[in-house]
């Protein structure tokens, strides 16, 4: 199943951040966004997930089917890796989390409380989360945050595996994960500000 | 759903859990209502059945602002609105969760704390049964004042003055029904009230929670 998005128009707190955004995301397939800080990366991701309504354009072929990875992982510190990553696992419907343990390399610290882990491990149990959702389409905002080297590897091992299954991602990042991806630049696709003509617009 | 109570309910007697918080500000309440309004049995005995539902009250709200901002904060929220459960069920597990480990306590403690208070002997049926069926409406009411105020940082304030209304309808019903109870009265009115107010929000309040708090995820 492929994502389509036509012609999206997007906004942040009411005013408008890209417009004219089409593209397809076919099985197999990896798309990198790229753009500078602040250009609408994470709001056009949220958007995509179904976080939020576009201004206009329409997203297809995302319902039921995107798992989505936000800026913070949504660990709970009291509970352990295991159960963590379990609870996901069954919200999603799913039952194995032990290859994604593996895949992210947490299985030394599987008993371990997720407060009591550093930034880095706690980034691969959010990164694991998403193969235990079990959903064809990732999409995933700054996935290689605090990550070292060797991780970032794991991730885009995971990623590629991942699309050899038949995945797709849709990937907002600034470094290159080495993969064979479509990189897709949104900076050109910045929206016209608005004009502030009327007494409304004081307000935004 | 079941794996989303399992995880509220973990979370609330782990470690910073919050969970006794509710039950021990109900006690100080009890406890310091005899001493402040002086050793006078009769005057406590008639008292006793609102203090009770009022100590309940107070001790649901004062662990509100936990019920959906520890979600938020991490993230959580916007993984679960994006995971196959609607956001309707999400809420109402929340909600569950908020009464199992706020509510449930409140109801069980308050007949020992009746006798603090020199409650009637007819009045401690009654004050449980109130309480059982008029819990559950706070935990709901309060999920949906939780989810208008997710976003904001120190919503605690708002949260009070936006649910307090919506709570007096409740505490009139329940307990106007202990006090009848306790009083040796007919309680049937004020009890079928109370059941419908809690079956009226626990069947709607969801519905309206999940739309607030998509508009506040946006």
């Amino acid at each position: 199943m492929s994502l389509n998005v036509s012609d999206l128009r997007i906004a942040r707190g009411g005013l408008p951040v890209l417009e004219g955004i089409s593209f397809e995301l076919t099985p197999g397939q990896a798309l990198i966004l790229r753009g500078p800080n602040g250009i609408g990366k994470t709001t056009l991701l949220r958007t995509i997930a179904g976080l939020q309504p576009p201004l206009g354009g329409t997203v297809s072929g995302g319902e039921d089917q995107i798992a989505y990875a936000a800026h913070s992982d949504g660990l709970k510190s009291a509970l352990s890796v295991t159960e963590n990553l379990r609870f996901w696992a069954s919200v999603f419907g799913t039952q194995s989390i032990e290859p994604a343990l593996k895949a992210y390399n947490l299985t030394g610290l599987r008993d371990r409380p997720a407060g009591a882990l550093s930034a880095g491990q706690k980034r691969r149990l959010g990164l694991s989360r998403m193969m235990v959702t079990g959903r064809p389409i990732w999409v995933m905002d700054e996935p290689t945050v605090s990550l070292d080297q060797a991780s970032v590897t794991l991730f885009a091992n995971a990623v590629r595996a991942h699309l050899s299954a038949g995945g797709s991602a849709l990937i907002a990042t600034h470094i290159d994960l080495g993969l064979d991806a479509t990189v897709l630049d949104v900076g050109p696709y910045k929206a016209a500000p608005l004009e502030f003509d009327d007494f409304d617009g004081g307000f935004l | 759903m079941i794996a989303l109570l399992m995880r509220d309910l973990r979370l609330a007697v782990r470690a910073g859990g919050g969970f006794g918080l509710g039950l021990a500000f109900f006690l100080i309440v009890t406890v310091m209502v005899p001493f402040s309004v002086g050793p006078e049995s009769d005057l406590l005995a008639r008292i006793a059945p609102g203090v009770l539902w009022l100590g309940a009250l107070l001790s649901c709200l004062l662990s509100l602002d936990r019920l959906l901002a520890l979600d938020w904060e991490d993230g959580s929220l916007d993984l679960l609105a994006t995971a196959p459960l609607p956001l309707e069920a999400v809420v109402s597990i929340k909600a569950l969760a908020h009464w199992i480990t706020t509510g449930l306590p409140l109801v069980l403690a308050a007949p020992v704390l009746g006798v603090l208070l020199n409650l009637p002997l007819a009045g401690f049926k009654w004050v449980v049964i109130s309480l059982l069926l008029g819990t559950p409406a706070l935990s709901v009411i309060g999920t949906f004042g939780a989810a208008l105020t997710v976003g904001l940082k120190r919503g605690g304030l708002l949260l009070s003055l936006l649910v307090m209304p919506l709570y007096v309808p409740t505490l009139i019903f329940g307990a106007e029904a202990a006090r009848r109870g306790a009083m040796g009265m007919a309680v049937e009115t004020p009890l079928l009230m109370l059941a419908g107010i809690s079956a009226g929000v626990i069947a709607l309040m969801p519905f309206a929670s999940a739309a607030v708090l998509r508009i506040n995820l946006r």
